[in-house]
């Protein structure tokens, strides 16, 4: 065990952990961040999707010990009054079937928005790949991705 | 909306949440902390919530909740089938708020999420138990009145008079509630064309919840005290559990105890991390004692099945044989198709906690009661000992039906003595799977004059065969001579319901035959089938068949209307598909175009006759899901086994279709009056179908087998 301070959704949190506990999980078992899913453990499914430094990175494969003061952002800080561009959008399309990958899309597609404006469908696919949707809700979360991106 | 009413909307959520009370007590996990609440908001909070039925509080603020019985495992029934009641309740939707309501076999019936039928069974109750609380509010209206019910009307939850008088539901709710409960078959209900919340897309309850990170799913289920577990079940089907060493696991930090249970041992934990960390160096052997099953046995045995009879075919009519002897050509194909998990995205997990007073369950579930008796007869508890409460599901495709994790939760924390929160990780759900059967199908057919005399499936399936009606579909009723044989093969592999079972693969099959049949005989496929149900209709064969031919066909014609059928723009390939299930009927037609030689599908246009349809967004979303569930399936769902040992651990070893391989969907619904029926599956037979149909007319290939794309093909 070792204690490690981290900066999340701008505060800062100090916690108990082995070095190697996976970000996720001190997110969701010591933070009581649970927005931050955990679906596959090893960088597979992207429902673990946080930003750290504002990029998006799959917090289930890093380990506490390497986070140091890297800004880490979850779903719950990405926007104070959940009104991100994205978040509404997704209430626009009514995005959701069972919610669960929902979070990680988000953070997913919150970090592609920063990078690229106005992505293209081909580019939307491309920074998608790497969430999966079990429900397969992916035509709405690319019409989502795209009205957001309208309104930025 | 507008987004501050989205918040205000948010905040009554919780705030209904935290007021508790009666039936929302323990519910109120739901992250409610009262402080976030702003004061304004308080105002419209009840003091007092005034019970009508299971289904229906209010408060004297008029606010209104509304039970959501039947689980939710993405369906979106916690948004319809509130809706439902809302109607007839006659109330405005922005003031009702929806609650789940814990298991209850006194209140409700049928509080499962399976088969589709979620709303199909529960349309009348749910409109009667709007219909009734609205009768006691008017009749208690009347009452104060001094006047009679006839005479006033309802408009949003307000009671008015036609002489002008006014009083809102929130007003009456007190007294209403304390009135006999009337008659239900005595209550009118509204004409569907008075409608005004059903039809009209509402969105998903619990959205803010899902947007801003809360605690909804089973596995954000926390309580005071509690600790986790993991644990370790055998690593092959017909294994037993000889013997394990737990020294590597003690030593890990966090790691509290090991127990084993049966073939099984838990590994309980502070956090989750040190649960599966402590799993993963914990060594066990086990002795082979069933038979180590693998996909090549399975295959073979298939196989080897569908070249005889069943002993008691499950239907007949005419004669099969005799037909094909006096054919002028005989037209065979096989179809298989391998086990398959449902990696729902949520692995599996329950909460638990035995003490000797009571039973305490909260977790994803799609059969609660069920569950609840067999952990009464597990722990040799009464049920009503036995509390299950329901979180919303990350997925279940059947998969939730079982609630094999929940009885391992409660066996965990029985001899723990602990609250305990079981958790799987995507490796132990994939290996502890309760799978689609790996099946396989032979039609073959008799062709005399270019008619189809006679039609023979032959069916062979791991652990079941088809149900119900299912031997009776299309094109049962069109051929003199038809017959549907079935063999039930044991297997030591734990199989299950899959979202649309039978049907995910049965028509897959049928409709890749019908396509290729329809080649042979030089005729569209469409016409194809009309000609069938022409002859269904006017002329049917034998015992009833298990499909309306006007209803069926409506939609095979309003697909082929929308699509253009027959008339594809140069590049464009299409594959038509139909089939009839869970009491829904949908025809798709799956467009392929062909770029730089790969063919890829890009777009599917479907028509559904699904009745009234409650909530139109939603409702495509369970349409468009279902058919992109169907299309990956067959193209990537690869799943294999090597001595009863599963060989994909997690989704790196198992595809599931992502964004860039989803076609584009257009639906089209047929306008309907009729009762409404599920779209949670049938959308997802017909899809494989017309992918399959498409590509044989891009390329001229057809597929026999799922999936189309193998695993190794990925990974080399
Ligand atoms: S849980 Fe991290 S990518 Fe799947
Ligand atoms: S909404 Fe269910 S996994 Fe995406």
């Amino acid at each position: 065990m070792a204690t490690y301070t981290i900066f999340v959704n701008g505060s800062s949190k100090t916690v108990n952990a082995d070095p190697d506990t996976p970000l996720l999980w001190v997110l969701r078992d010591e933070l009581g961040l649970v927005g931050t899913k955990y679906g596959c453990g090893i960088a597979q499914c992207g429902a673990c999707t946080v930003h750290l430094d504002g990029a998006a990175m799959r917090s289930c494969v890093l380990p506490i010990s390497t986070i140091s003061d890297q800004k880490v952002i979850t779903i719950e800080g990405l926007d104070s009054e959940n009104s991100h561009p994205l978040q509404e959008a997704w209430r626009e399309h009514d995005v959701p079937q069972c919610g669960y990958c929902q979070a990680g899309q988000i953070m997913n597609a919150a970090a592609l928005l920063k990078e690229n404006k106005n992505p293209s469908d081909d580019a939307i696919d491309e920074a998608m790949r790497g969430n999966i949707c079990r429900c397969a809700t992916y035509p709405r979360i690319k019409k989502a991705i795209k009205t957001a991106a309208d309104k930025l | 909306m507008t987004p501050s009413i989205n918040k205000s909307r948010r905040n009554f959520i919780k705030v209904s949440a935290a007021a508790g009370g009666g039936m929302l007590i323990g519910i109120n996990f739901l992250n409610c902390a009262p402080d976030k609440i702003p004061v304004e908001v308080m105002k419209a909070i009840p003091k007092e919530w005034f019970e009508f039925d299971s289904y229906i509080k209010i408060g004297e603020t008029g606010l209104v909740t509304i039970f959501s019985a039947n689980p939710e495992i993405g369906q979106n029934i916690k948004t319809s089938m509130p809706m439902i009641v809302a109607e007839e309740l006659d109330v405005d939707w922005k003031d009702v708020v929806v609650e789940q309501a814990p298991l209850n076999t006194e209140w409700y019936t049928r509080q499962v999420a399976g088969g589709s039928q979620s709303i199909r069974q529960g349309w009348t109750t749910l409109r009667r138990a709007g219909a009734l609380a609205r009768k006691m509010l008017v009749d208690t209206a009347a009452d104060q009145w001094q006047s009679e019910s006839a005479d006033c009307y309802v408009e949003k939850g307000i009671v008015k008079h036609k002489d002008g008088r006014e009083l809102s539901y929130g007003e009456l709710a007190s007294q209403a509630s304390q009135r006999e409960t009337p008659d239900p078959e005595s209550v009118p209900l509204k004409k569907s064309s008075d409608f005004s919340i059903i039809g009209k897309s509402k969105r998903n309850v619990d959205m803010e919840g899902i947007l801003s990170g809360e605690p909804l799913f089973g596995l954000d289920y926390k309580r005071e005290g509690m600790i986790y577990a993991t644990a370790m079940r055998p690593p092959a089907f017909g294994q037993i559990l000889k013997d394990y060493d737990d020294t590597e696991t003690k030593k890990i930090n966090g790691v509290l105890d090991v127990i084993k249970f049966g073939d099984k041992i838990a590994v309980l934990a502070e956090n989750t991390w040190a649960a599966m960390k402590g799993k993963r160096v914990l060594k066990a052997n086990y002795t082979q004692e069933g038979k180590a099953e693998d996909s090549e046995y399975h295959s073979k045995t298939l196989r080897d099945h569908l070249e005889k009879k069943s002993d008691e075919p499950l239907r007949v009519d005419g004669n099969v044989d005799k037909a094909f002897a006096e054919a002028d050509e005989i037209f065979e194909k096989t179809y298989e198709a391998p086990f398959l998990p449902h990696a729902c995205m949520e692995p599996m997990n329950f909460f638990a906690h035995v003490t000797d007073e009571k039973v305490d369950m909260v977790g994803p579930i799609q059969t609660p009661a069920w569950t609840q008796s067999r952990i009464a007869n597990l722990l040799e508890r009464d049920a009503e000992d036995i509390t299950i409460q329901m979180t919303r599901m990350g997925g279940g495709f059947g998969r939730r039906l079982y609630g094999d994790f929940a009885l391992e939760a409660a066996e965990i924390s029985h001899l723990s003595k602990k609250p305990i929160k079981l958790v799987f990780s995507r490796e132990d759900d994939m290996l502890a799977g309760t799978y689609r059967p790996a099946s396989a199908y032979k039609f073959k057919v008799g062709i005399k004059n270019s008619e189809v005399t006679a039609y023979h499936l032959t069916e062979a399936f791991f652990n079941g065969s088809m149900f119900g009606q299912m031997h009776s579909n299309f094109p049962c009723g069109a051929i003199e001579n038809y017959r549907v044989d079935s063999h039930n093969i044991p297997s030591n592999v734990t199989t299950g319901a899959w979202r649309a079972p039978y049907a995910n693969f049965l028509a897959y099959a049928e409709q890749a035959f019908l396509d290729e049949l329809a080649t042979r005989l030089n005729k569209d496929a469409v016409a194809l089938r009309l000609e069938l149900f022409d002859k269904a209709k006017n002329n049917p064969v034998g015992e009833p068949h298990n499909y309306e031919v006007d209803k069926f066909v409506g939609v095979i014609k309003l697909a082929a209307e929308k699509s253009n059928w027959g008339n594809a723009p140069d590049g464009v390939y299409q594959g038509f598909s139909a089939y009839y299930s869970h009491n829904t009927y949908v025809a798709e037609v799956a467009e392929v175009v062909v770029k730089e030689k790969v063919p890829t599908i890009q777009k599917v246009i479907c028509a559904v006759d699904c009745g009234i349809v409650i909530n139109p967004k939603a409702a495509l979303n369970q349409i468009e899901g279902g058919i992109i569930d169907g299309i990956g399936h067959a193209l990537y769902g690869d799943f294999n086994f090597v001595a009863g040992q599963t060989q994909s651990t997690n989704y790196h070893q198992y595809r599931l279709i992502r964004m860039p391989e989803s076609p584009e969907i257009e639906v089209h619904f047929v306008e309907s009056k009729n009762d409404p029926t599920g779209l949670g599956e049938p959308t997802l037979p017909p899809a494989g179908g017309a992918l399959a149909n498409a590509l044989a007319a891009a390329t001229g290939e057809r597929y026999y087998s799922q999936p189309f794309v193998k695993i190794n093909d990925v990974l080399g």
